[in-house]
């Protein structure tokens, strides 16, 4: 029959990889998130003009390769001596990354809440902060979650990219076996699956979502 | 301060080196998108097609290709093909690794530009006496390319920034690789990669813009 010298400690150590996978993906998407909130609150409310800067600092991070990215960003804490893991500058880097595509997607969300609605919660005695948080907050976010759902998920498949940085992350992992075992198909194909398991479920999910809470039809 | 000093000379000093590791990847980039595009027109057909087995080809490459990272693909085109026997160097791994990811997302693309043609726009042209592939041919796909356009751009650049990632099986002659060889050579990591950044900064940004040129010129009313 089909023959491999992969073991179950293997198996667990690809498991290990991909709970490191998991995890950066989890804090780089969280704190991205509340920084892109925070930048698109800021950018719908300052206007196109004054936002120039942060909008251009953040087009930044979205026209350089990730890769490059991790590199500097690695180079930099390096020369200004933070003396940091490479998992804290992993993290740094992925969730600036995020919060640049999150800081877009929050925008055009609330951007996309009509201003009548809002005019109306205002000259019904609402300040900002109620008309952010009753009027706005929930009809953003239906509109932002589909694509918001996808950002995540390409976050989930760029944090390939820390292995870069000596992160020993679900491909890195799979990376070692290979080298090891000399089954570079084999285990390629279990890596893909765990990466396939983990983003396939949620794509549909998003993509269903998409088309039930879609406005037009 | 930092117990550092920038050499930002020697960096600058090899400029040229990296320019032509630029156009590496430009052309990388175009030649992955090209593919990548007929590969996707092919799907398109596929889809439209009402055939199970090639719908499944279809949908299976297209989900496997939305669903891992581009990464993974390039390992398992240098890597896994090693497997059966073939042997890519590093500019065709990277090449097809790409080329596979840029067909399943371009496919989704073109699945949402046909739900902004209406179905009475190809069965005018069946009724005007043209076989069903004349139709999509002459009627259906140039209007799919025209709403597709801007979703095709933004593949475009990420195409460009997907090269980057040929470093990791070896490749040398592109503008990441060609980076990564000074680098290793001088140990000058910001600096280089600060140029390299910038560089790829600038053509992300002229590609926007001349795609966005071009639109106004060829969907003008």
């Amino acid at each position: 029959m089909f023959d491999t010298a992969l073991t179950t400690s293997d198996l667990m150590f690809l498991a290990k990889g991909a709970g490191m996978t998991l995890a950066i993906t989890g804090v780089s998407v969280a704190v991205g998130t509340l920084l892109g909130i925070i930048f698109g609150v800021i950018r719908v409310q300052i206007g196109p003009i004054w936002s120039a800067p942060l909008t251009f600092i953040l087009d930044i991070f979205r026209s350089v390769p990730l890769l490059i990215q991790l590199v500097l960003g690695n180079a930099f804490q390096a020369i200004v001596q933070f003396g940091w893991e490479p998992f804290t500058t992993s993290c740094v880097i992925l969730s600036l990354y995020t919060a640049a595509y999150c800081t877009e997607i929050v925008r055009g969300a609330i951007d996309a809440v009509p201003p009548t609605t809002r005019r109306a919660a205002r000259s019904l005695g609402l300040n900002w902060t109620q008309d952010m948080g009753y009027i706005v907050a929930p009809l953003a976010a239906r509109i932002a979650l589909p694509s918001w759902i996808g950002l995540t998920l390409g976050v989930l498949k760029d944090s390939s990219l820390v292995l870069w940085l000596g992160m020993i992350e679900l491909l890195r992992a799979s990376q070692i076996l290979i080298t090891r075992l000399q089954e570079p198909l084999f285990i390629l194909m279990i890596c893909g699956l765990i990466y396939f398991v983990l983003s396939f479920p949620i794509a549909r999910l998003g993509g269903y979502l998409e088309k039930r809470w879609s406005p037009n039809d | 301060m930092f117990n550092y000093t920038f050499h930002w000379n020697q960096a600058l000093r090899s400029l040229p080196q990296l320019l032509e590791g630029a156009l590496v990847t430009l052309e990388i980039a175009v030649l992955s998108m090209v593919i990548g595009m007929v590969i996707a027109v092919f799907f398109t057909l596929f889809r439209l097609s009402g055939n199970r087995y090639l719908n499944a080809f279809a949908v299976s490459w297209i989900e496997i290709a939305r669903n891992t990272p581009a990464l993974f693909q390039i390992y398992m085109a240098h890597f896994g093909l090693g497997s059966f026997g073939i042997h890519l160097s590093p500019y065709a791994a990277l090449l097809a690794g790409i080329a596979f990811n840029n067909a399943g997302y371009l496919s989704e693309n073109f699945r949402g530009a046909l739900k902004a043609i209406p179905d009475t726009q190809s069965r005018a042209g069946r009724s005007l006496g043209m076989t069903w592939l004349q139709s999509f041919r002459l009627i259906v796909m140039p209007q799919m390319f025209r709403v597709a356009f801007l979703p095709m751009t933004n593949q475009m650049v990420w195409a460009i920034l997907m090269t980057s990632l040929g470093v990791t099986v070896g490749m040398s002659t592109d503008l990441a690789g060609i980076t990564q060889a000074l680098n290793a050579r001088s140990f000058r990591t910001f600096e280089f990669f600060a140029i390299a950044a910038v560089i790829y900064y600038i053509i992300a940004k002229i590609v926007t813009l001349g795609a966005r040129l071009l639109a106004a010129r060829m969907f003008r009313y």
